[in-house]
């Protein structure tokens, strides 16, 4: 019988503590970070986040234990290797770093004018094409102090990627900005991770937002890490953690966007269904923004984070009327629940919800996203609805089945084009 | 007990005063000789020139006024000194040599230190705390090359040109007030700059010179660089506080190896 491949780490820390004047601001710290993979540390404030990815690259050594990189000890490299293996990282600090003396160009050709021999017009060609991407054209020959939080990030973001590193290291990259432009940086590192396949380690406290772009996540808490597993792990891991923290985020979250959090919909479903009768129905459903990765692309991510928003808005309340709640259940999907409504019931509110969205609805979206005349872009709403047991299945596979049973049921036609 | 303590505590107080600086002074010379070897990689001339440009251009000006008004005020004194004794005809003497042995120098060095030199701490400083150096450092680009390099070896080369800008307009300054204004013959004048000056005069304003552009650069972009190490302060406070260090700890290193250079020298 042929034996499993284990799947060796790309950086993994084994033992590792690391104090300051005496106190373990990490203390025998274990955990792994796979290549090609998004890994999301999470934590309260002052835990050893920053820390953890200072030791990723190299700007502090550990007191005790070990690093190692494809299983490597840093410490028995050599010189060479070690700077070969420290050339493939980039770093975005939570405050970006910039250099305010330098315009947005300068900051972003920095690393390439200093740690190449590349000609001055294969700089230029590579620095315009990342500033395309990131949606900086405008911004070539301004100083950081004249952008915006949000445009000084992508400056940050650009310049951590025009070199086309291996792994990447992003420290707090959405702090100071609204939900939407959390969202809309969130979705540009996971759009770039996928384009440029580099691992990418973040520092995030925007759960559940984060959950959505990771496929791992690493908790820590008084230097310890608590917590190392997927996302869908983490929602059934229990802990006090999970509750001083990561729940007060929710209540924060639902406090500001009025969408409930994948945790407390669970919650809020357990608690209503449990007032059902065994194998008394009720439905849910659930809704998706078709070809968004592409609206982010054609119209930036702000904006498609904007039309996001738009319509979770809209789904809440128009199913919160009737006794419905709402969650953001992934990158582009909301599920909503109607535990008060049968099937029959539950495709006559579906049916008047999607009249409702083609005629005023998405014009509503769309000019709340601003996204109307020449930025127009055609997308459509796609919905599908399942029946579950109280006492029966796990909302998983009903929503799985809603997946499935999805169609159009709105879209957005651009009139120019026609 | 108490008694001793009082006894032995100003010693102690003292002793840690004189570890610290020591410790310090050796870690600035280190500090120095990486920098310095640095110079010679590749890609730092272009920052080098921008260099030149601050220190030494845009100092330019400031450096000759100051020597034009340091030469006036040496011929104004010196020639009502000499008049007593009648020997007004030796005040191209006592200028000249005044001037590119002495004042020259250290003079431009104290203008460099406050107008440069403090800045060089200052822009330093805030890019430690604002962790533009960490940034540096994950894009593996040396820090001590990127930043000090550039800043001592242009302080090296505009230095010394400075310095004889400050001579030259001084001794310009000297005729000024001592020919046009006072009456002396101007020949006179220049005849005995030219008699008086010799090569080991110019070479000792030269050496002394170069030695201040190294404490001057060295200082400065120290104490910018570790700004975070300050125990007494933090952040904006503690850039505001390295550049004060830095201009008096120059200012200081100036006179002091002043003294110590004119004396191997004489």
């Amino acid at each position: 019988m042929e034996t499993p491949k284990v799947k060796i780490p790309l950086i993994e820390f084994q033992k590792l503590t690391k104090r300051f004047n005496g106190r373990a601001v990490l203390d025998q710290a274990d955990l792994q970070i796979y290549e090609g993979e998004v890994t999301t540390i999470i934590g309260k404030s002052g835990t050893g986040k920053s820390v953890l990815l200072k030791h990723i690259i190299g700007l502090l050594a550990p007191d005790e234990g070990t690093i190692l990189v494809r299983g490597q000890p840093l410490e028995k490299m050599s010189k060479r290797e070690r700077y070969k293996y420290f050339r493939q990282i980039s770093y975005m600090f939570q405050n970006n770093a910039l250099f305010d003396s330098m315009t947005v160009f300068e900051n972003i050709a920095l690393p390439l004018r200093q740690t190449t021999r590349m000609s001055e017009e294969t700089i230029e060609r590579k620095v315009k094409a990342r500033m395309e991407q990131t949606e900086l054209t405008d911004a070539t020959g301004k100083y950081p102090s004249e952008l915006s939080g949000g445009m000084q990030k992508r400056v940050a973001l650009s310049r951590a990627l025009v070199t086309d590193p291996k792994i990447v290291l992003f420290d707090e990259p959405t702090t100071g900005q609204d939900v939407i432009r959390r969202n809309a940086i969130l979705g540009m590192i996971a759009e770039y991770q996928r384009m440029f396949r580099f691992t990418a380690v973040l520092i995030s406290h925007d759960i559940p937002d984060v959950f959505f772009i990771s496929n791992r996540i690493i908790a820590i808490d008084e230097g310890r890490i608590i917590f190392q597993g997927t996302p869908e792990e983490f929602e059934k891991f229990e802990h006090p953690f999970v509750d001083e923290f990561v729940r007060s985020i929710e209540k924060l979250e639902e406090h500001l966007t009025g969408i409930q959090s994948k945790r407390q919909f669970k919650i809020r479903n357990q608690v209503g269904l449990s007032r059902k009768r065994p194998q008394e129905s009720y439905v849910a459903a659930l809704f998706t923004l078709d070809d968004f990765d592409r609206m982010c692309e054609v119209l930036g991510h702000t904006r498609g984070q904007e039309v996001l928003s738009a319509l979770g808005t809209y789904i809440n309340k128009h199913f919160g009327s009737v006794g419905g709640f709402s969650t953001r259940h992934s990158k582009n999907e909301f599920a909503t629940l109607l535990p008060f409504s049968d099937p029959e019931e539950a495709g006559r509110i579906l049916k008047d919800f999607a009249e409702d969205l083609q005629n005023e609805g998405l014009k509503s979206i769309q000019s709340e996203a601003h996204v109307q005349g020449e930025t127009c872009f055609e997308f459509a709403i796609l919905a599908g609805m399942a029946e579950g047991k109280a006492g029966d299945e796990e909302m998983d596979s009903i929503l799985k089945e809603a997946h499935v049973r999805q169609r159009e049921i709105a879209r957005i036609t651009c009139e120019k084009r026609r | 007990m108490d008694n001793e303590h009082l006894l032995t505590s100003p010693f102690a107080y003292l002793g840690r005063k004189v570890i610290t600086l020591i410790t310090e002074m050796g870690a600035m010379a280190i500090f120095f000789m990486k920098a310095f070897l640095m110079i010679f990689r590749s890609k730092q001339v272009p920052m080098i020139i921008q260099h030149i440009y601050y220190i030494g251009a845009t100092s330019a000006t400031i450096v000759m006024m100051v020597g034009l008004f340091t030469g006036m005020v040496l011929g104004l004194e010196l020639f009502h000194t000499l008049l007593r004794f009648g020997s007004t005809g030796v005040l191209g003497s006592a200028i000249s040599v005044a001037l590119v042995r002495e004042l020259g120098p250290v003079l431009t060095a104290i203008m460099i230190t406050a107008r440069a030199g403090s800045s060089m701490t200052a822009e330093i400083g805030v890019q430690r705390i604002s962790e533009q150096i960490d940034a540096l450092v994950t894009m593996r680009i040396n820090p001590l090359r990127y930043i000090v390099s550039p800043r001592i070896a242009a302080s090296i080369i505009c230095f010394p040109i400075l310095t004889t800008f400050f001579d030259l307009v001084g001794i310009l300054g000297g005729y000024f007030t001592g020919c046009v204004l006072l009456g002396l013959n101007y020949g006179t004048y220049f005849s005995r700059v030219q008699q008086s000056l010799e090569m080991e005069d110019i070479t000792c304003g030269f050496v002394k010179s170069l030695v201040f552009a190294v404490i001057v650069a060295t200082v400065c972009c120290f104490q910018g660089f570790f700004t975070h190490m300050r125990r007494d302060s933090y952040g904006a406070k503690a850039v505001g506080l390295s550049t004060t260090s830095a201009v008096v700890m120059s200012c200081v290193l100036i006179l002091v190896s002043d003294y110590v250079v004119s004396s191997l020298l004489i």
